[in-house]
């Protein structure tokens, strides 16, 4: 019978007022007893309306049967067969917006925590003993991949599984994207993430960073290397600020920008050579996850934060959990007001913020209310440190020295249904295409192209 | 891991090193520039190339080692190897259809002035080279600027070798002299680049400058190394690093190169701190 309680076994995490001082992981994941009794509440259903919900096709039902039933090896088995790195997808996906929103628990109560499962048979098989995965027989063809996240690693994984010599090219000196230079530790340690590259290395994909397509090497370099596909994953990574004066004051830094110092550089310890400013009084501008993830990180700096979006708390872009997160860590958040100036001293060094008052007007036509600036209602809050996290558009690097390479008016990369570009050969996935979105969605496309591009190749012959 | 193939003190506290880096090498052009890391802890550092050897796959860096992650760099010798160094990052610099061009070095600035220069020179281009520096002990590259250039003026503030002056005295006295310039490329610390600028403004010349602002990725990830240029908003790692100085709001850039001057102050002294207890 199925464990018929209506929540989700909740899950153990570091208490707020402790862990805004370190950086250390927030949610502990489930231990054992806690996972098989959550894995009792799925109800088997025989249509899986879960699966759906996943992008990269996760065997959803099958898995928590064999943790229910205490196999957690087979279970890691049946999550891989389709998601290269559930120990990152089990922390970072938005599950309440996939699988677990088709959850048939959810009808009544929680959803399945299926999210908090992948985890923990991730987390599980990692540290404990595992037969090593076998290395697939190698099919003879070479594909290059661009570009270490998600969406490349997802790609990358896919190929090697069906034998191809893959190689993947990443710009930073560390593997990983955004996973290493976006997602701070305490979301997503470090450790955990060079633990599923090792996998991908354990299946014979090679890494080679330092790299930068567009400056190092062209895609035609590749076809002259004697690649047969390339894959272009390499994210959205060019910051957006806004036009407003000021903008340019010492302190006044991109989410992009800060969150690499902390995440990629490690500047908060002791040991790192790269420098962060330790603000008293931050003051973080909108609303999404990488609102969060900044304001979270420069909270752990000392400062007393402030996140101020121009819309109201019901439409945060951001995750529930991750707002609730940063909510339960004291971080201010000031709603319906929007930055009109940043206010700085004579040695260009930021001092406040001075922000408007918004109000709502009509639904647009993408039926979301509109916004608009309350005339006279301008307000100074005071402020050493500005964090600008509005968003990013594709790196035009690659656009540039790609000619033939098609983008849109954003600079996203064009891509047919099978993720393939305007060249012939030239595939593309993730944020690169659509612009800043999740992690999962970046696995998708690469598993989509990667499977793509062996049916290319495969057909050719 | 990239090898160190050689090392050379051009004088005190000012280096130059060969590193084995043929993806950099194989597509490097003067006015690029490189980002090193010296060890897993160390910091992104770029700097921009001095000379490349794409036969051999080797790349040239001058630094200066002013700062705490040079001052390790500086402890490496031929046969280390560092973390990291990726490039070429940036763009090179335009030199197409240049017939007569000052270039203007100061100080350090003269190690990125001089691949730009040669380039010109080699491609048939007229050169007057103006290099300037604060006194004798700190003069560098002259026998190469010499080599690539129709004309070569080495100035110090004291006067104690050369022409005793301003690299923007000498440049004004070239240009009063009837040299008509397509271009003027400068080189060197900020503030010097500032006055080049004001210099040739009222003559209208076009003047290029190089930009080295703070950076952590340099390829346009982060927006640390953003310049208002024209009123624009501009990465020097992927809009520039150059761009026409007269449009530059240099006291802006002036002051953003100095966001962390006193976390750099503070590591130094802890570098040094340590080699101290080494030396004890």
């Amino acid at each position: 019978m199925p464990d018929m309680s209506m929540t989700k076994y909740p899950m153990p995490s570091q208490d707020p007022d402790v862990r805004v001082t370190n950086f250390g992981e927030v949610a502990l994941g489930y231990d054992e007893e806690t996972a098989v009794k959550e894995a009792q509440r799925c109800l088997q259903c025989k249509n899986h309306p879960c699966m759906n919900g996943c992008p990269v096709n996760v065997h959803i039902p099958d898995f928590i049967r064999a943790l229910r039933d205490g196999h957690f090896l087979e279970a890691y088995g049946i999550i891989t067969g389709t998601n290269a790195l559930p120990a990152i997808c089990g922390r970072v996906c938005p599950q309440e917006n996939q699988c677990e929103k088709l959850c048939v628990r959810g009808i009544k109560g929680e959803p399945v925590g299926i999210g908090r499962l992948e985890r923990f048979i991730a987390d599980y098989y990692s540290s404990h003993e595992h037969p090593e995965p076998e290395k697939p027989l190698p099919n003879g063809h070479k594909a290059a991949v661009i570009g270490s996240g998600p969406s490349g690693l997802t790609c990358a994984g896919e190929l090697a599984k069906k034998g191809y010599d893959v190689t993947v090219y990443e710009a930073l000196h560390i593997p990983g994207g955004v996973l290493v230079y976006g997602i701070p530790e305490f979301r997503l340690p470090k450790d955990i993430v060079a633990k599923e590259i090792s996998g991908l290395e354990a299946l014979g994909v090679k890494i080679e960073t330092n790299a930068v397509l567009g400056r190092s090497f062209t895609v035609d370099d590749l076809f002259d290397d004697g690649y047969e596909a390339v894959f272009i994953g390499s994210g959205a990574g060019l910051p957006k600020f806004m036009n407003i004066p000021g903008v340019n004051s010492n302190e006044v830094y991109s989410a992009n920008e800060f969150l690499t110092r902390i995440n990629l550089m490690k500047a908060y310890t002791e040991d790192a050579d790269t420098p962060v400013q330790h603000p008293k009084k931050a003051v973080v501008v909108g609303g999404g996850n990488v609102a969060m993830d900044a304001a979270r990180s420069v909270k752990r700096l000392g400062a007393d934060t402030t996140i101020v979006y121009r819309r109201g708390v019901e439409e945060l872009p951001a995750r529930k959990e991750e707002v609730g997160h940063a909510m339960e860590e004291h971080i201010n958040f000031m709603l319906l007001s929007n930055p009109v100036e940043i206010l700085h001293d004579d040695k260009n060094n930021v001092s406040g913020v001075r922000c408007i008052k918004m109000e709502y007007g009509d639904v647009d036509a993408s039926g979301r209310k509109s916004v608009h600036e309350i005339e006279g209602s301008e307000f100074d809050v005071e402020a050493d440190c500005v964090i600008m996290a509005l968003g990013t558009s594709p790196n035009p690097l690659i656009k540039n020295d790609t000619p033939a390479l098609k983008t849109n008016r954003k600079g996203c990369i064009e891509v047919n249904e099978d993720e393939m570009t305007s060249i012939d050969g030239v595939y593309a996935g993730g944020d690169a295409v659509t612009g800043a979105a999740t992690v999962i969605l970046a696995m998708g496309s690469g598993r989509k192209a990667a499977a793509a591009i062996d049916e290319a190749i495969m057909n050719r012959k | 891991m990239y090898k160190i193939v050689e090392k050379e003190e051009l004088r005190p506290t000012l280096t130059r090193i060969r590193v084995e880096a043929p993806l950099v090498a194989r597509r490097a052009m003067p006015g690029q520039f490189i980002i090193f890391r010296v060890d897993r802890n160390g910091e992104r550092v770029p700097l921009t190339i001095n000379g490349y050897d794409r036969e051999k796959g080797t790349v040239d860096i001058i630094f200066q080692a002013a700062g705490a992650t040079t001052m390790k760099l500086n402890d490496l010798e031929a046969g280390d190897y560092l973390e990291d160094f990726v490039g070429p990052l940036g763009n090179p610099t335009p030199i197409d259809g240049l017939k007569k061009v000052a270039v203007v070095g100061g100080g350090v600035g003269c190690a990125i002035a001089y691949p730009v220069a040669k380039e010109l020179y080699e491609n048939g281009c007229e050169i007057h080279a103006v290099t300037g520096f604060k006194n004798k002990d700190l003069v560098i590259l002259e026998k190469e600027f010499d080599e690539a250039s129709t004309k070569h003026i080495v100035c110090t503030d004291d006067g104690s070798y050369g022409e005793k002056g301003l690299v923007t005295e000498i440049l004004k006295k070239l240009i009063d002299d009837g040299n008509e310039y397509d271009e003027v490329i400068t080189i060197g610390p900020m503030p010097m680049m500032k006055f080049v600028c004001r210099t040739t403004e009222p003559y209208g010349i076009k003047t290029i400058a190089s930009l080295s602002p703070l950076m952590v990725d340099g390829t346009g990830m982060c927006g640390c190394c953003r310049v208002n240029v024209g009123g624009e908003m501009k990465f020097a790692c992927v809009d520039g690093p150059d761009f026409d100085g007269s449009l530059v709001d240099w006291d802006l850039a002036i002051s953003r190169s100095k966001i962390y001057s006193g976390f750099e102050k503070h590591k130094r002294e802890e570098s040094c701190n340590l080699m101290n207890a080494e030396v004890r």
